[in-house]
């Protein structure tokens, strides 16, 4: 077939669905109307471990507008059957809202208040009196027992290491962060019968669809997910946590459909988090810089309940290629709720302890950290012997120095002085994995010669509903206003979960397979139409422009969508459009280089970052505008990890200190310098995916926070192995 | 939230008899509605003063300002007299919270707010400022922006308003109007120290209005401003504070007015400091000198050691940039 002329892809669109979003026309989860609505307040538990030992609801029950107070007391037993799909980690020991009387951590929901206000509910549980035989909670990861590891191993790292003539050997911690998307977790739920409907912030329609029904023991299609937007998430949106479970329970129960909204405090239990880590790092070296040897220790916290781990060794095992590598990853159960991936999840807490350790590395030896990295690129991904599908690391390298002004430099910490502020840069190395899942997406050719594309994907922000208009667009070669993309509904067709870097991957692939049908289906329509002016010609020479076919080489002579349909009395053409990915032959990554400017006032602590620069091997940019705003909204959260985000527990009874906007730091506007991001042009990937690309949603977020750390210990001499970096570490 | 009653008064002798029948006092409401909805204050009624004419800046006697309760924190921070004569009183207010919150909250009312203690703002801990006699949940959990210095076993919350310390350290006084009358209380004496009974925050008696601040006039020409270390840059309470003012003549420091915040359970005023430099010529190693009396008495906690020193080193740096280095 003939290529499709590339308008819309590539060129800096704005977003279809901003004017809906500035205008406050875009409905989120709690925004829908739904009549006859009734309200859910959930009431946390105040203590951290121990056995609920009585539930007082006479005063919330006396109050005018309450409906039904729901807890173990009186809850059915609901089937939470396992879900072989989900997303929840192995084992089915998902928390179950209200089906026994144990607390498991603080904050876990004992009972939810229905009532006909959101005023009065709220009032009503604050009336809900329980009582409790608490006992001493487990809360902190550096005095608990850790499991059995998940372990890697090539060559003999031990040994390499304890002969290697230059050592690192380091330990780096990172805070527990939360999401903190700017939408709360909301959900109304309806039951018509025994089919649930509902409305929910998630990242995922279709496998919220088939937890929930397997909580409530029904079938999958007697349960639909409505959630055309999302106001952030960084993935904290892909489980089907336990007050969606309690809303629909809460419908179930009062016959009503119910709206439960978390308030910003219970979203630091009532949801995930990224985990606290430990990772120790011993790397081990020749005089010139070729790393031997990685040995790395990671130790993270999981809830008693459920052990969360993530793909946080990958990075460990392919980034340089050292011969040598030996890892261990355990996990610490914990009296708190269960984590869950966030922005970059593993890769970016690897990429703080190896990318940390590199920088020791390097000034050790007094090697420029780019030079060090250079002489540790592998040609072929080290773990697995499998060719890279492309890694373009050393350009990033190239280009990065050279856009960031790298040689004027001054490698001797605590040599640039700006008055009171030492000023120093760092660089860092990030990497994410190019998940490839499939997807489908159905597209129909309307015959007014608009288009229709529908996939149950999900837009947290990123800006799916403009970038797959872009890759429809171009595929019936359609002008952009002519397409319509839907998404965040179950009962379209399957997409996986958009988190990861992965809708654009799988999404895209299965838009870009159904437009091309329906263009082909077109095309062959109009070449064996002995009415249309293509009667005869070359199928495979027949291109699609505005809504216009026409031969490649002979504009003239065409005829539109909206002719050929009509003379053949279609009302449209449709088309399942899906993509399978093949059994993967190559190594596929992202990847970044990172590279920062900080001011730090070593007198008073504090430490500002003056500039960034990220460079990113991403494969193709469909959205180069989008891609520009992910790669600012991935610094700017990279900053928070460097210099804010921690969730504060008190572990006398594991009570979250900072759980609200005010305590827990995330940067402000004033916290944000002059941050650019570059994408590699020419990046398209083919191995991964038939349009090329390799996601960029993670990419941009790894590697900040270490380059931020390393810019720091260029800046004074200080070496930081705990994010955040706070005053109080600098003074 | 409980259930509260609102009325709304129009003049002060309205307000009075509200107050006196137990009234709670509501103006720009950003810390009192914030502490309801948490169900930290549970007031039965609320008295919107905001008509009240309490909204002037005045120049007061001998060339002291006066600051009306009602004058949002916005209004008072652009206020050309306040920017001439106090541009530590400016700075102080435009370095707290965000433009919206200073678009609504009042003078009055920020003198009024309650600390950001974790601890007393979270129902299920124990926090004897809330409910007497509970305990202080704080003194041995996570207290990293804990105060160090005035703390009782009873509480070692921080006073959170940075004006405050403006005030504290220019010596205004507050102007007070209740059944009894008019009184005027020196700022020193209006914010209270916990002691034992942390809940008994300010020295007001039932049903009192604050009607003004007044700032005493001070010799001219008067240097002065606001310093304020913070994690991030914007849109957070002080880890730790300094206001300063300085009158120099002939190459002498004459008066000097010092006041430390984000370390005290009450805006800190420094008299050793301002001892150390009255009669003095400004110079690197006085600012040093002085300063390191900022944090005596200092009392830290487990996760706020670091406090003492970034106190000397705070106000050893705005000794500097308001005094210079000559």
């Amino acid at each position: 077939m003939s290529p499709q002329p590339q308008s819309a892809v590539g060129a800096p669109l704005s977003r279809v669905d901003g004017r809906l979003k500035v205008t406050g026309k875009a409905t989120y989860a709690a925004e829908h109307d739904i009549e006859g609505v009734v309200h859910a307040v959930i009431v946390d538990s105040a203590i951290g471990r121990g056995r609920i030992t009585g539930i007082d609801t006479r005063a919330a029950l006396a109050q005018p507008g309450v409906i039904k107070v729901i807890s173990h007391l009186n809850s059915p037993k609901l089937a939470y059957r396992g879900n072989p799909e989900t997303y929840d980690p192995p084992g089915n020991k998902q928390l179950r809202v209200f089906q026994d009387d144990k607390v498991l951590f603080r904050g876990q929901p004992v009972a939810v208040v229905v009532a006909t206000t959101l005023e009065v509910a709220q009032h009503a549980a604050e009336l809900v009196k329980v009582r409790y035989d608490a006992e001493q909670s487990s809360t902190d990861m550096a005095s608990a027992p850790a499991g059995e590891p998940v372990t890697y191993a090539r060559g003999d790292a031990d040994k390499a290491f304890a002969s290697a003539a230059v050592q690192v050997d380091a330990t780096y911690q990172q805070a527990r962060a939360h999401h903190n998307a700017m939408e709360p977790h909301a959900t109304i739920a309806r039951w018509d019968g025994d089919k649930l409907t509902l409305w929910d912030k998630t990242q995922w329609p279709i496998g919220i669809q088939k937890d929930v029904a397997a909580q409530f023991g029904i079938p999958i299609d007697s349960v639909r997910i409505i959630a055309p937007f999302v106001g952030g998430s960084f993935g904290n949106a892909m489980r089907a946590w336990p007050h969606i479970a309690t809303t629909a329970l809460a419908a179930r129960e009062t016959g009503r459909p119910v709206k439960l909204v978390l308030s910003r405090r219970q979203l630091y239990f009532g949801v995930g988090y990224r985990p606290s880590y430990e990772y120790r790092v011993r790397l081990g070296s020749d005089r010139r810089g070729r790393v031997s040897a990685m040995v790395q220790h990671l130790k993270a916290e999981t809830s008693s309940y459920e052990n969360f781990t993530e793909g946080v060794l990958h990075a460990g095992q392919m980034v340089y290629k050292a011969p040598h590598v030996r890892q261990d990853y355990r996990t610490v159960p914990l009296d708190v709720n269960t984590p869950v991936w966030m922005r970059g999840p593993g890769f970016a807490t690897a990429s703080f302890a190896l990318e940390s350790a590199m920088d020791e590395l390097a000034h050790e030896l007094g090697i420029d950290p780019i030079e060090l990295r250079r002489r540790n690129e592998p040609e072929e991904d080290p773990s697995n012997q499998l060719p890279f599908s492309t890694r373009r690391l050393r350009e990033c390298y190239t280009v990065g120095a050279r856009e960031f002004g790298w040689h004027r430099r001054n490698p001797r910490p605590r040599s640039t002085r700006d008055g009171d502020w030492l000023i120093g840069t760092g660089m860092a190395v990030g990497t994410y994995d190019v998940l490839r899942s499939g997807a489908q997406a159905r597209v129909r050719l309307n015959a007014d010669g608009t288009a229709l594309i529908q996939s149950a994907t999900s837009d947290m922000g990123p800006g799916t509903y403009t970038s797959q208009s872009q890759v429809a667009a171009d595929a019936l070669g359609l002008t952009m206003r002519n397409v319509t993309f839907q998404l965040g509904d179950s009962t379209m067709p399957t997409a996986p979960p958009h988190g990861g870097s992965q809708t654009m991957i799988n999404v895209g692939s299965a838009v870009q397979d159904g437009c091309d049908k329906v263009r082909l289906q077109a095309i062959k329509l109009a070449v064996e139409d002995k009415d249309s002016p293509l009667y005869g010609a070359d199928a495979d020479d027949i291109v699609v422009r505005a809504g216009r076919l026409h031969r490649s080489n002979d504009p003239a002579r065409g005829e539109t969508y909206r002719q050929l349909l009509a003379r053949n009395n279609r009302t449209h053409l449709e088309v399942l459009g899906s993509w399978t990915p093949s059994e993967s032959r190559h190594s596929m990554y992202t990847y970044g280089a990172i590279f920062a400017e900080v001011a730090v006032d070593a007198r008073l602590g504090l430490v500002r970052v003056r500039r960034m620069l990220g460079v990113f091997d991403a494969g193709r940019i469909i959205s180069p505008k989008l891609a520009d705003s992910q790669a600012l909204g991935g610094m700017v959260g990279g900053i928070g990890a460097a210099l804010l985000e921690h969730t504060a527990t008190d572990h006398r009874d594991g009570r979250i200190v900072n759980a609200d906007l005010a305590n827990y730091l995330v940067p402000v506007n004033a916290d944000i310098p002059d941050l650019r991001g570059i994408f590699l042009d020419g990046g398209e990937d083919l191995k991964a995916d038939p349009i090329g690309v390799k996601g960029l949603g993670e990419i941009v977020y790894i590697g900040v926070a270490p380059a931020i750390a390393n810019a720091v210990f260029n800046a004074t001499g200080r070496r930081v192995r705990e994010l955040p970096i706070t005053v109080e570490a600098m003074l | 939230m409980y259930p509260f009653s609102f009325t709304k008064v129009s003049d002060t002798r309205e307000a009075l008899n509200a107050g006196r029948h137990g009234g709670r006092y509501i103006a720009g409401g950003t810390t009192l509605v914030d502490l309801m909805r948490e169900t930290v204050e549970r007031p039965e009624t609320l008295v919107d003063i905001t008509g009240l004419p309490l909204r002037e800046v005045t120049v007061a006697e001998r060339g002291g300002l006066r600051i009306g309760a009602l004058v949002r924190m916005a209004e008072a921070a652009a206020h050309p007299k306040v920017r001439t004569l106090y541009p530590v009183i400016s700075q102080a207010l435009e370095l707290s919270a965000s433009a919206q919150l200073r678009n609504m909250a009042t003078i009055g009312g920020n003198i009024m707010q309650r600390t950001r203690c974790t601890y007393f703002r979270d129902l299920t801990a124990a926090c004897n400022k809330r409910e007497p006699g509970s305990g202080c949940a704080a003194r041995e959990g996570v207290n990293r922006t804990h105060a160090i210095l005035g703390t009782s076993d009873a509480c070692v919350a921080t006073h959170p308003s940075d004006v405050a310390v403006a005030f504290a350290a220019l010596e205004a006084s507050v102007h007070l109007l209740g059944p009894d009358g008019e009184r005027t209380v020196p700022f020193a004496d209006f914010l209270l120290r916990p002691g034992s009974t942390p809940n008994r925050e300010q020295a007001l008696r039932q049903g009192e209005l604050i009607t003004a601040v007044e700032i005493p006039a001070l010799p001219r020409p008067l240097k002065s401003g606001y310093l304020k270390v913070r994690d991030r840059q914007s849109y957070e309470f002080a880890l730790t504070s300094a206001a300063v003012a300085l009158h120099v003549r002939g190459g002498v420091i004459r008066e000097a007015k010092v006041a430390a915040g984000g370390v005290g359970t009450v805006p800190w005023k420094l008299p050793g400091v301002e001892q150390h430099l009255l009669g003095e010529r400004p110079s690197q190693s006085l600012w040093a000198e002085a300063a390191k009396q900022a944090a005596d008495g200092a009392r830290p906690l487990d996760h706020n050691r670091f406090k003492v020193e970034l106190l000397q080193r705070t106000v050893e740096r705005q000794l500097r940039i308001v005094g210079g280095t000559k």
